[in-house]
């Protein structure tokens, strides 16, 4: 569906400022912009994070895959594997406790004037990715490829149809939310 | 319109709607929401300034152009969105030193931009290693119930929760 719009270059510019501009206000009302906020859920003190996210997951994943159902969006699970994912994922996280901001929150703290989130964060993360850039060719056809898995997703994984996962994993995730309001946290 | 101008939603109100926002990608853009790619293409934005085309020749450049697209506008769009947000509630204003730093390292400038320089590197290599970041994974990844996204969170909050820690636990004792 809507294979036109998709094509459509100066749309698809157009539409990617305007969600990101739904995205960067959400944000910042969400509180998820401010150090303090990231770090308190780092150090499991200010769940914030947590709650975003987790209700971000659950909203989004029975839309997306009832859309799907409905044959009017595709899936584009990122590919992954054991070298990939595990190890770029524990150096991104050891760098997101040190800066206290992510890619998308450093972004949206740099709109509310966070100078820490420009210089440090922007600078940065510009700067690392250069570094990748450049370690790339050697990473490629090593470690990269190290227990790859592909696009699994867990509904594959399991061999079974996705509101099969879908269902059972919107409820645990809505009663951890409930359970940690119920706790206080 | 004074909802607009209130300095926190509910966590859960902001969550549903970045999930709604969400669909709206995949159905008019084909697309998960994600972030760090643009930084990944600004670097080469940026490289591409200083030597040219031969910028192209980078395989990682091959793989993600150096050029303005969706998720480019996307990271824009963001800065936009909070700087409209932030001014509607009265909550911008320039700050160098977060409260808690502060209260924990005291306020000299250079330290700060410089710990938030390294965490910066850190996290755009692994970013780029892991092929995603708190959006691409741990939102649009599990959203998506990709077995990537789920593993790459876990990892980031893991790592993420050891250097918190590290920091406020041990160092700033």
């Amino acid at each position: 569906m809507l294979e036109r719009l998709h094509s459509n270059k100066r749309a698809q510019i157009l539409l990617g400022l305007l969600i990101g501009i739904i995205f960067g206000f959400l944000l910042q009302k969400g509180g998820v912009t401010y150090y303090d906020v990231i770090v308190g859920q780092l150090l499991w003190q200010d769940f914030t994070v947590v709650k975003v996210m987790l209700s971000a997951v659950i909203t989004g994943m029975i839309g997306v895959h009832a859309l799907k159902s409905l044959g009017w969006v595709e899936l584009h699970p990122k590919p992954g594997s054991i070298g990939m994912t595990v190890i770029g994922g524990l150096i991104f996280g050891l760098g997101f406790g040190i800066l206290g901001y992510c890619p998308g929150t450093v972004a949206g703290a740099v709109g509310q004037g966070e100078i820490d989130a420009l210089v440090g964060g922007v600078f940065g993360v510009v700067a690392g990715a250069t570094l990748f850039a450049l370690i790339y060719p050697r990473l490629q056809s090593g470690v990269l490829r190290w227990g790859s898995f592909g696009d699994l997703t867990l509904p594959k994984l399991l061999g079974v149809h996705h509101w099969i996962v879908v269902i059972p994993v919107a409820v645990c995730l809505a009663a951890l939310l409930w359970w940690m309001e119920r706790a206080g946290l | 319109m004074n909802w607009l101008m209130m300095e926190r939603w509910s966590p859960y109100v902001v969550g549903i709607a970045i999930g709604v926002l969400s669909w709206f990608a995949f159905l008019l853009s084909n697309r998960p929401l994600g972030v760090s790619t643009a930084f990944a293409r600004t670097a080469g934005m940026i490289e591409r300034v200083f030597r040219g085309e031969r910028v192209r020749d980078r395989p990682y450049y091959q793989r993600f152009a150096p050029e303005v697209g969706w998720g480019w506008m996307l990271m824009i769009g963001i800065i936009v969105g909070s700087f409209i947000s932030a001014s509607l509630s009265g909550a911008w204003g320039l700050r160098v030193i977060p409260q808690r730093w502060a209260e924990a390292f005291g306020t000299l400038t250079s330290v700060r931009l410089l710990v938030a320089f390294i965490g910066g590197v850190l996290m755009g290599i692994g970013a780029r290693w892991a092929n995603g970041c708190t959006s691409g994974h741990g939102i649009s990844g599990a959203l998506q119930l990709a077995v990537s996204g789920w593993i790459a969170a876990i990892c980031f909050f893991a790592a993420g929760t050891g250097a918190a820690m590290l920091t406020y636990v041990v160092i700033a004792q």
